[in-house]
């Protein structure tokens, strides 16, 4: 009895060992957690992400690192689906991660940050735009390096009243957070600008067809369709319209301000409006960060590569004028420090959202979204 | 509202309704001679879609014509997702033909994912354009508001498939092997139908239509990905138990109630609410007619 007892006490001081190695080994590196869509139907909105937090991480550490230490990436996929967000924040936060960046879509960022909240690590989305995120002050651990959607929605209804001559038109969503949110900012926004709301529905994400919803559509005879969603379902909902006669104008988020929007819909793209993040492409830092990405990987940068580059230069930039990894310290930082990135220079007000970040209206032209003035 | 908002949305539920048919068709079938719910068969049916717009880009880009590509991409679908449905039953079912039924319904479950996971892999996660294979006819131009030319091939392709299958249920040998499997599998084996051949045959027959559904939905929806086939199959599904599942007319008719119910909500009351809607429907039938609308009354457990 007293030999075991001798191995127990040799084994539990081994393991206490173990442990004390392992964390020693943790705190050589300062861990960032990069969580998002890297699979599944909305991979194109978060793999560029990874990539833009890879190229960048490897240029700081390259050239020594944030508070003399090597920046380790933890990355974690998150299939964009809220049930899911839960389990890869609290995979991030058992992992060590001391800052996040993402997540990708608003309904899995926001199901995620509460657990962020609890374990004190900040997090910064390049895309999440749903409006709560940041001006309900519920998450004071959140980022973001886009403009949320309530700007778009002024965008769009600003657009359409002074461009284009929009007397009616209808909203239509995806009943999705993101999706809903938008289309609600529309409709109030539309409605102020003095725009008749003939229709406000949700379809229903995957469905088999969507001829029902084009039909009523079509009898409200709107001027204009607003879409609140991301790009499969407004594909087949434009298809459908043009396959049916129907020539109205169709605007989106930047939910749809994707290049497979317009590979999948095609001819039937050509003239569909979308707002999304204002044209940076004659930014230097911006050149540079598109350079970089085809030299690595040999294509060009997917969506929020520009947003995604400039979360990870500003979180590390803040640690490091923070000289700690320290919560308070590193929000003071983002608050306070401008950071040179993609987007321009900026910092982030007291709700989180980055100041100087505005949207811009485009137009599908032969096959390519063109910028309006 | 007026006359032709109302035929609209007929028609909108009799294309969709078709869809639900010809995928339901194969529930039933083989619901009805081996008393399975097959979970994997919305996989065939995105399977014969894929199939499809890889057969007809090859096609199209060598240069043949419209409707040579639309027969060959048909054909290879059909071929390939029979092939498929053929597999999937000596694989996943067979082997548990004797086994408690719950275990062949994880079996199919399993398929199920397999299936839209290999495809996911082998494949694309990505949303591919799926070319409208069927071209805009002259003489149906001034209808063409109310009834597009993809929706009049649905409609006209699933009543073709629908005789079709009527013929071969009553009047070729396999038919009638079916029915008598279907009626009673001991006493047909013993009076010599060669019972694993006739199933086989269902599972090919319902991995035929399904395919026809994929490739007709694909062509007028313009695009596919690996997951269409699980709310697709859902909604046949559903359909197959509306009409009384085991009943291949039950099975057609549960579709178009099903997609004219789904139509005519979005038309008149709310989108919002389609799938809530259905499933109520469903529900108050199911309490009136507990084996559907033209299942057979039997006690027995499920």
């Amino acid at each position: 009895m007293k030999k075991v007892g001798k191995w127990l006490a040799l084994i539990t001081v081994s393991l206490f060992t173990l442990t004390a190695v392992s964390s020693a080994m943790a705190a050589d590196t300062i861990k960032v957690g990069v969580a998002g869509a890297h699979s599944g139907d909305l991979a194109s909105y978060g793999l560029p992400t990874v990539n833009a937090a890879k190229l960048v991480v490897k240029k700081i550490n390259a050239s020594g690192g944030v508070l003399g230490k090597q920046v380790e990436l933890l990355t974690e996929d998150d299939v964009c689906k809220p049930e899911v967000a839960g389990n890869t924040a609290t995979k991030l936060v058992s992992d060590g991660a001391i800052v996040v960046i993402g997540h990708i879509c608003s309904g899995a960022t926001k199901s995620a940050l509460g657990i962020y909240k609890n374990a004190n690590i900040i997090t910064i989305s390049p895309s999440a735009t749903s409006p709560d995120l940041t001006l309900s002050g519920e998450y004071p651990n959140f980022f973001r390096t886009i403009a949320h959607d309530a700007v778009q929605a002024q965008v769009q209804a600003k657009y359409a009243v002074e461009t284009l001559k929009i007397k009616t038109v209808a909203i239509l969503h995806d009943k999705g957070d993101y999706g809903k949110g938008q289309a609600e900012l529309a409709q109030k926004y539309f409605t102020e600008a003095g725009v008749k709301v003939v229709l406000f529905e949700g379809v229903t994400p995957g469905a088999v067809d969507y001829s029902a919803i084009v039909t009523k559509v079509k009898s409200k005879k709107p001027e204009l369709i607003i879409w609140g969603g991301y790009h499969p379902e407004a594909s087949k909902i434009v298809t459908l319209m043009r396959k049916k006669k129907m020539n109205t104008i169709f605007m989106g988020g930047d939910g749809i301000k994707d290049d497979t929007f317009i590979k999948v819909a095609g001819e039937f793209a050509e003239g569909v409006y979308a707002t999304g993040p204002r044209d940076i492409s004659q930014n230097p830092l911006a050149i540079q960060a598109k350079k970089e990405h085809q030299d690595a990987y040999g294509s060009d940068p997917g969506a929020f590569y520009d947003n995604a580059y400039s979360a990870t230069l500003a979180i590390l930039n803040a640690i490091q004028k923070a000289g700690s990894t320290d919560y308070a310290a590193v929000v003071k930082a983002l608050q306070t420090e401008d950071v040179e990135t993609p987007l321009g220079k900026i910092k982030f007000d007291a709700k989180g959202d980055a100041t100087g970040i505005g949207f811009s209206v485009y137009k599908i032209e032969k096959g390519a979204f063109a910028e309006q003035k | 509202m007026d006359f032709e908002y109302f035929t609209q949305l007929f028609f909108g539920g009799l294309t969709r309704g078709s869809i639900y048919a010809l995928i339901a068709l194969g529930y039933t079938m083989v619901y009805g001679i081996i008393e399975l719910i097959n979970f994997a068969h919305g996989e065939i049916y995105m399977i014969g879609a894929f199939t499809g717009l890889i057969i007809s880009s090859v096609l199209t880009m060598m240069g043949m014509p419209t409707l040579a590509v639309i027969i060959l991409a048909g054909m290879a679908a059909i071929i390939y997702s029979c092939a498929y449905g053929y597999t999937m039953e000596k694989i996943a079912y067979k082997p548990l033909r004797n086994a408690p039924r719950l275990s062949a319904l994880i079996s199919a479950i399993g398929m199920s994912l397999f299936l839209q996971n290999y495809v996911l892999l082998a494949q694309t996660s990505d949303f591919l354009p799926f070319p409208s294979l069927v071209p805009e006819f002259k003489f149906w131009e001034p209808y063409s508001h109310i009834l597009t030319t993809p929706e009049l091939m649905i409609l006209s392709t699933t009543v073709f498939v629908m005789i079709l299958l009527t013929f071969l249920i009553k009047f070729t040998k396999i038919g009638k092997a079916m029915r008598a499997t279907s009626q009673d599998k001991i006493m047909a084996s013993l009076l010599g139908i060669n019972v694993d051949q006739v199933i086989s045959a269902t599972f090919v027959v319902g991995s035929a239509t399904a395919a026809i559904g994929g490739i007709l939905i694909a062509s007028h929806i313009g695009q596919i990905n690996f997951y269409m086939g699980f709310i697709a199959g859902i909604k046949a599904f559903v359909a197959a138990v509306l009409g009384g599942i085991g009943s291949i007319p039950g099975a057609v008719l549960g579709s178009f109630v099903l997609g004219w119910t789904e139509s005519f909500f979005t038309g008149y009351i709310s989108s919002d609410y389609e799938d809530v809607f259905a499933f109520i429907f469903l529900v108050v039938i199911l309490i009136f007619r507990p084996s559907g609308i033209l299942g057979r009354s039997q006690t027995q457990k499920v």
